[in-house]
């Protein structure tokens, strides 16, 4: 029984024996190349699913029904996920700046329009996006690797319908519209069970808090950068994972895991550069 | 269980009342997972081999994601502060501005994201492949007790590993935010380190971040194993098992979060 853990421990692909053996190990240099290299040919691969998915969404055939189906997939199905982690997530912003204030000066006024600068600059779409990252890129994954492992992929080869005009670009189109309005919405949540939290726990009024004048056009352009953004990154990342996929149901297991925590990096990733290139275009 | 029926059912109510179903069914196995495991400590017959690899497996293997993580988590917290600095002239409160809010809440919480995504799915996946291929019964049948030997041992080394990297977690978003405060503002990283020590920051906000750390591996350890156990239907059985655990991973993360930063204060 042990030996077949270690065989789930050494990754994709190990139940298939003749796959098992490894190269010699070529010490630290070695590693850092071999970690090196697949970086470069994941990102190569990525990267080509991603000109693909662009391509094919122009000028690919069109499924009557598919984008419906996604946009009700990936944007229906999530609202209840988003509102219940953006309303948590609001709560506990608020009560922790609460107490981050009350400990120099306990002034309130400013409190709600800070908030709600930050959650429109940042935490809306970053905290947002990682949920979806976990509720839509796993699910993607989990699907198109189910449909790698069962050929049902390579059946759509054979039909000569381009897996990522039929799979991807639906994904890659609903997720780009639903990542917006799902962080709209959840951006909507936050800020009001930040408003509730603040008035039960630190006595705000509710006029105090409902206080825009800090967000400007800057705070908006790259809060909806950060939509878009993460919006095209979840779906062709995680179909990435998804199509690579190989080796049972194990395999799927990987691909899911893979895309999950891929997806999650890439969003953070992609939110040190958007939102460092902001503060140096808007400082405000 | 109650999720398939519910597809079934055309009527508002009886899906809400399957949902709601279904969310017990889920809570209630996780309880009993979680008294099954801890009756496995009196006396201790946890294997400690498979703890040292799961161990190994999970925190040593998760090191460069988190050190990514950190980092840039740090830099982001920042450059989040760096509007609200600038805007007050306040230099020497940036260590503390984004160091109250990286150690109490965001180193935390991004690692457990995180790491449900490495660790927790991974965990999901391979025991719903040992669930699929049948290999629990052979347990089973060896006389060899699987919560024992399989899931007491990935349910600590969750939890240990989620605290020790969060440690480290705090550490590395620390320096993160020191350099790119530097870089992005000016601010000597001696002046980040002062506004870090000067008293505004005690102890007890470190602690807060490790406690809700041990917690939120408690969540993501339980999940991970229930839905990995309850995994049927093959390969597509395996990723929806995959997707359920990082689902309720992240909502519990969520929801014990607040309630831990309320508790704490």
């Amino acid at each position: 029984m042990s030996a077949s853990t270690d065989q789930n421990a050494s990754g994709p692909g190990s139940e298939v024996g003749h796959l098992e053996e490894k190269p010699p190990e070529f010490g630290i240099v070695g590693g850092i190349g071999a970690v090196a290299l697949d970086l470069f040919y994941g990102g190569r691969e990525m990267y080509s699913v991603f000109v693909r998915t662009l391509y094919y969404s122009f000028r690919g055939k069109k499924e009557k029904g598919a984008l419906m189906a996604q946009l009700y997939e990936i944007g229906n199905k999530s609202v209840v996920f988003i509102s219940i982690t953006m309303g948590f997530i609001g709560m506990i912003l608020v009560y922790q700046s609460g107490l981050q204030l009350q400990r120099v000066v306990p002034d309130y006024t400013l409190l709600g329009a800070t908030y709600l600068e930050l959650l429109v600059r940042d935490f809306a779409a970053s905290i947002g996006a990682l949920m979806l990252a976990t509720r839509v890129g796993a699910g993607i994954a989990a699907e198109i690797g189910s449909m790698v492992v069962t050929e049902q992929v390579d059946a759509l080869r054979m039909s000569a319908a381009d897996p990522i005009d039929f799979l991807v670009v639906p994904r890659f189109k609903a997720s780009l519209i639903m990542t917006t309005v799902l962080i709209v919405w959840g951006c909507t949540v936050a800020f009001f069970a930040g408003a509730v939290t603040a008035h039960y726990a630190f006595d705000v009024k509710y006029s105090t808090f409902m206080n825009a004048e800090l967000v400007d056009a800057g705070d908006i352009i790259i809060g909806l950068t950060k939509c878009v953004a993460y919006g095209a990154a979840i779906p062709v990342v995680s179909s990435y994972c998804g199509l690579s996929t190989f080796g049972g149901s194990e395999g799927v297991g990987w691909a899911t895991t893979r895309a999950v925590v891929n997806t999650s990096l890439t969003i953070i990733i992609l939110n040190f550069f958007i939102s460092g290139a902001g503060f140096l275009i808007f400082p405000g | 269980m109650a999720s398939a029926e519910a597809e079934e059912s055309t009527s508002f109510v009886a899906s809400i009342g399957a949902g709601f179903l279904g969310a017990a069914a889920t809570a209630g196995g996780m309880t009993i997972l979680l008294v099954r495991i801890l009756s496995r400590l009196f006396p201790p017959r946890i294997d400690i081999q498979e703890t040292w690899k799961n161990l190994y497996k999970m925190a040593v293997k998760s090191l460069p994601i988190v050190v990514v993580t950190a980092l840039f988590t740090g830099a982001i917290m920042v450059i989040q502060a760096a509007t609200i600095v600038k805007r007050y002239g306040a230099e020497a409160l940036l260590g503390w501005g984004a160091g109250f809010g990286t150690l109490r809440e965001i180193a935390p919480l991004l690692t457990a994201l995180m790491l449900s995504g490495r660790i927790g799915a991974n965990n999901t996946a391979e025991l719903g492949t040992m669930v699929v291929t049948e290999q629990l019964d052979a347990m089973r049948v060896l006389a060899i007790d699987p919560i024992g030997f399989l899931i007491a041992p990935r349910f600590f080394s969750i939890v240990i590993t989620l605290f020790l990297l969060t440690l480290f977690a705090d550490g590395l978003a620390l320096f993160g935010a020191a350099y790119t405060g530097q870089g992005l503002l000016g601010v000597d990283p001696q002046t980040f380190y002062n506004g870090l020590t000067a008293g505004l920051l005690h102890f007890g906000d470190v602690a807060n971040g490790l406690i809700k750390s041990v917690v939120f591996g408690i969540v993501i350890a339980l999940s991970s194993c229930y839905f990995g156990l309850s995994t049927t239907g093959g390969a597509p059985g395996v990723g929806r098992s995959v997707n359920a655990t990082v689902v309720a991973s992240a909502a519990g993360v969520f929801v014990l979060d607040y309630l831990t930063s309320f508790i704490l204060g």
